[in-house]
């Protein structure tokens, strides 16, 4: 049912083009209003090899609302596999040509023999949010495009996490997600990010397994490749961030891969030694803070709220306020990602809402105490409560506006310090 | 034309008046064509993405101070709601900008048993919350294809809720040309908040994007003992009450000010200066003259215009010695294309192309668009092309003319061209070339741009472009259809 959207944290399924721009030389083709890409693409990074503004579109008029949409589909797809040049063609459809009942799969069908794949994936708006949008895009590549495959490459693993563009940090979190398991010994594939396009997709099935970073995002997707390309999934629910989570996913995926036991305790010894010995020369700075209380508040989609609460209790012995995952998660996967938060080292349990409405969490924020100024790590709209409230304010979750974020990312034993440079930097521009 | 103010909706301007989004040709036939009736718009076979209309009416709307936007439809009809372009000018400007841009999140079994229930609840809850001076409640390609009836529940809650409450209808299917939004926005403040004229102010409506001159032009007008009230970021309800009473009303961009400034006009008496626009020398000047006549206060114009002139002119006549022989080709909203192409013009620059991305044949009252007038009379004429943002025209064109500076001003458009070796000059401040002083600026950020091409080396030499080769090869208007 409707709801009201205040201060949205989430787009549409449409939003979806953004996953597959995340994919190097693979193009959205939107059979959708004209404005649609436009209004969906409002962040910075957003350009590429392709762009929204150049994204094949329908542009569907009043006359296609009353006598359908597919013939001006057809020569979209037949002229924009001559205009441009891309490796693969997914066709996005939008609210209209769904409720108008266009046959988009049969216009789609047509296109079997073109020289490069074409598949569609259904991401009209109504459908679901950006989140669940993503996950059919990653559908479609498994049920129109992909193959089981008999030869399996040894130490070859798939990565799924982020939502490219909705996680600002996607193109660092990748990158340094790879970094992380080459240093184990394995080679890790992803379809999104630096190094991805059409050849990544194709390497797909040749993989020992999918390793799922996310509380929810991906599962369902994890477990069709599982019935449909004979994939086995890892399922970590936490976005490692900061020593203790990150030696924990370290062993948990060498345990999957069965991978020797001597090396890998070899890279967490080395990488936590480091670790330390930076937070180590930077411990006075977060032990004498004169105008931080020990209490925070995420309000972040769940990966990022859940990861950043683990990283901040567990590693830096800040404690938990109230921790908001606000990408409007299905009700089935609430209580697996609640006992996440329930534990947290010293049998501390965060106080976790799915709440959607902006409004509602920031009058929880205003009500709890957090005897002294509180940290609030969110999306743009807490700047002004914070402000309200004599808060700390990082923007680490979508919509952000004022920050520029390019390679930056929090992942793993390195992010977790430039999650901390960031933090400390703003507390720093206080003092009492 | 008649301003129907009882009808909640108003036609999109391909109907109202006669605009395109496809076309080549040049200047002059395009013109005349357009004048004599003969001008048929093409549509394409294929497009690339362009604009929603919901944005340049219900986000145009919430860019007022103390206002509620509900936009009815699914999650990322309101993701506009994300923007805080506005609470950084209010922010700047010292002003308190309370607004509220709010979505529904219509799902799936919405669109089968519609939401009007839901809608009711949103509504009032959020006039509960935030206690806002008027409520714009719109719609989404998909409430407005299930038939939610907007009409009908804004007419039942002005019982419950005490402040103006008005429909916009602003489905994206509705035209192409998102310029339509600006006056479905003008239409429901015209309908819903402007009241009749009770007494003659000193105040000119001065309508533009996002006000960054809002100072330099405040004192501007108090020369002229006018005060702007500028529409609609940051401006309040009562001052839109008010717009009756004034002076004139104005705009920095005719496509924008159209269907308000006629509005105005013709439903109270408000003169509307439908002069070029005040971009350039001539602009300016011939602006600022109308303005003086309609408001009684010609000398004072002359005055400042005579002690500007000694300042700037000279100034900008050595600028352009650098300038004179460049060529550009342009692409902007037809407000800008024909204002630009003026200035430019005035600058020693040739334009070889440019690029609208669309084309009122005529304006709310008829008359064809004055900047047009002004090229025609002065001699010049340049290839042009109407195009709705059509990237892969653009860089077509590009390719072909190899000008020495490409100008645009929408957003995520200037990188193609320097992916192709063009530098690319974006217009993006309504007033980058207001007035003689940032005609100067303008002409000496052109003098850098040209002056330092590194960066689009740099990007030319390390990216690949997505166009093939069959399409450079291709005439531009290769997808060209006779409109049904």
């Amino acid at each position: 049912m409707a709801k009201i959207l205040d201060k949205p944290r989430y787009k549409c399924a449409l939003s979806a083009m953004q996953s597959v721009q995340g994919m190097n030389r693979i193009i959205p083709v939107l059979h959708s209003g004209p404005g649609c890409a436009e209004k969906l693409s409002n962040d910075i990074g957003n350009s590429g090899y392709f762009s929204p503004n150049i994204y094949p579109c329908t542009g569907i008029n009043e006359r296609d609302v009353v006598f359908g949409g597919v013939k001006k589909l057809d020569t979209t797809i037949d002229n924009a596999l001559k205009v441009i040049d891309a490796d693969m063609y997914i066709v996005l459809t939008g609210c209209i040509p769904e409720i108008i009942g266009d046959d988009t799969g049969e216009v789609v069908d047509r296109f079997q023999d073109s020289e490069k794949p074409v598949i569609y994936a259904p991401t009209a708006g109504f459908r679901g949010n950006n989140y669940r949008g993503h996950e059919q895009v990653i559908d479609a590549i498994v049920d129109q495009y992909l193959k089981p495959s008999d030869q399996k490459v040894k130490g070859l693993v798939n990565i799924w996490a982020d939502i490219p563009l909705q996680d600002p940090f996607w193109i660092g979190n990748i990158a340094e997600i790879k970094r992380l398991l080459q240093s184990i010994g394995l080679e890790a594939n992803s379809i999104f990010g630096y190094g991805s396009g059409i050849e990544a997709i194709d390497k797909v099935p040749q993989a020992e397994f999918n390793l799922l970073i996310s509380p929810w995002v991906g599962l369902e997707s994890m477990k069709n490749m599982e019935k449909k390309l004979g994939i086995p999934y890892l399922h970590y629910p936490v976005l490692p961030i900061g020593a203790t989570e990150t030696s924990k996913f370290l062993r948990t995926v060498a345990s999957f891969a069965k991978l020797p036991k001597k090396k890998v305790e070899d890279v967490i010894e080395e990488r936590e030694r480091f670790f330390y010995h930076v937070i180590e020369r930077f411990a006075d700075l977060f032990l004498e803070s004169r105008v931080m209380s020990k209490q925070f508040t995420t309000v972040a989609d769940s990966l990022y709220s859940l990861g950043i609460t683990k990283f901040l209790v567990n590693d830096m012995g800040l404690f938990p306020g109230p921790q908001f995952a606000v990408e409007d998660i299905p009700e089935e996967y609430r209580k697996r990602i609640e006992e996440e938060y329930h534990d947290l080292n010293y049998g501390i349990k965060a106080d976790i809402s799915f709440e959607t409405d902006g409004y509602k969490i920031h009058n929880a924020i205003r009500e709890h105490d957090y005897h002294g100024y509180p940290y609030i790590l969110g999306g743009h709209y807490e700047k002004t409560l914070a402000k309200e409230l004599k808060a700390h304010n990082l923007n680490v979750s979508w919509p952000v506006n004022e920050r520029v974020i390019m390679n930056e990312f929090y992942v793993g034993y390195e992010g977790g310090l430039h999650l901390l440079e960031d933090m400390y930097s703003v507390a720093r521009q206080r003092y009492n | 034309m008649a301003f129907n103010l009882e009808s909640t909706d108003i036609g999109p301007r391909e109907g109202r008046l006669g605009s395109i989004t496809g076309y080549m040709g040049n200047l002059e036939d395009l013109a005349s064509q357009g004048k004599c009736g003969t001008l048929q718009g093409c549509t394409r076979c294929f497009s690339q993405a362009s604009s929603c209309l919901s944005g340049c009416s219900l986000a145009m709307l919430g860019q007022m101070s103390d206002v509620a936007i509900i936009h009815h439809g699914p999650a990322g009809c309101s993701a506009s709601a994300s923007s805080q372009a506005t609470k950084l000018v209010a922010e700047q400007l010292g002003i308190k900008n309370t607004s509220v841009y709010i979505g529904t999140d219509l799902n799936e079994r919405d669109t089968i048993f519609g939401a009007m229930d839901s809608l009711r609840d949103i509504v009032l809850e959020v006039y509960r919350r935030y206690r806002p001076n008027a409520i714009f409640v719109g719609n989404s390609c998909a409430t407005g294809i299930i038939g939610e009836d907007i009409d009908s529940l804004v007419e039942e809650l002005k019982d419950e809720i005490d402040v103006p409450i008005i429909a916009v209808h602003c489905e994206g299917f509705k035209s192409r040309i998102w310029a339509t939004g600006f006056d479905i926005a003008d239409h429901a403040v015209l309908r819903g908040l402007v009241e009749p004229p009770k007494e003659k102010r000193n105040t000119i409506n001065f309508k533009n994007f996002f006000e960054s001159a809002r100072d330099e032009i405040t004192e501007l007008f108090a020369r002229f003992d006018l005060k702007p009230v500028f529409l609609w970021t940051n401006t309040t309800v009562e001052e839109v009450k008010h717009l009756s009473e004034a002076v004139a009303t104005t705009s920095i961009c005719g496509t924008l000010g159209n269907y308000l400034g006629n509005g105005l006009e013709e439903l109270y008496g408000v003169p509307y200066i439908r002069t070029i626009n005040p971009l350039g020398i001539a602009g300016y000047e011939t602006w600022l003259r109308e303005i003086g006549d309609v408001a009684g206060k010609r000398d004072q114009v002359e005055k400042y215009i005579d002690e500007q002139r000694a300042i700037y002119i000279p100034q900008i006549e050595e600028v352009k010695k650098e300038l004179t022989g460049l060529k550009a080709v342009l692409g902007m909203g037809p407000g800008y294309t024909f204002e630009v192409t003026r200035v430019l013009n005035e600058l020693g620059i040739e334009v070889v192309w440019a690029l609208a991305w669309h084309y009122d044949k005529k304006y709310e009252n008829g008359d064809t668009p004055p900047s047009m007038e002004y090229l025609l009379e002065n001699d010049i004429n340049f290839e042009v092309s109407i195009s709705d943002q059509q990237n892969y025209e653009v860089m077509n064109i590009l390719n072909r003319y190899k000008p020495d500076l490409y100008l645009s001003r929408h957003p995520g458009s200037t990188v193609w061209a320097t992916k192709q070796g063009t530098a690319a000059y974006f217009v993006a401040d309504e007033y980058e070339i207001f007035g003689y002083k940032h005609t100067l600026e303008f002409a000496k950020g052109l003098v850098d741009t040209i002056r330092n091409r590194s960066f689009e080396d740099n990007m030319a030499k390390h990216s690949k472009l997505p166009y093939t080769d069959w399409w450079y090869e291709q005439n531009i208007d290769k997808f060209f259809e006779q409109a049904k």
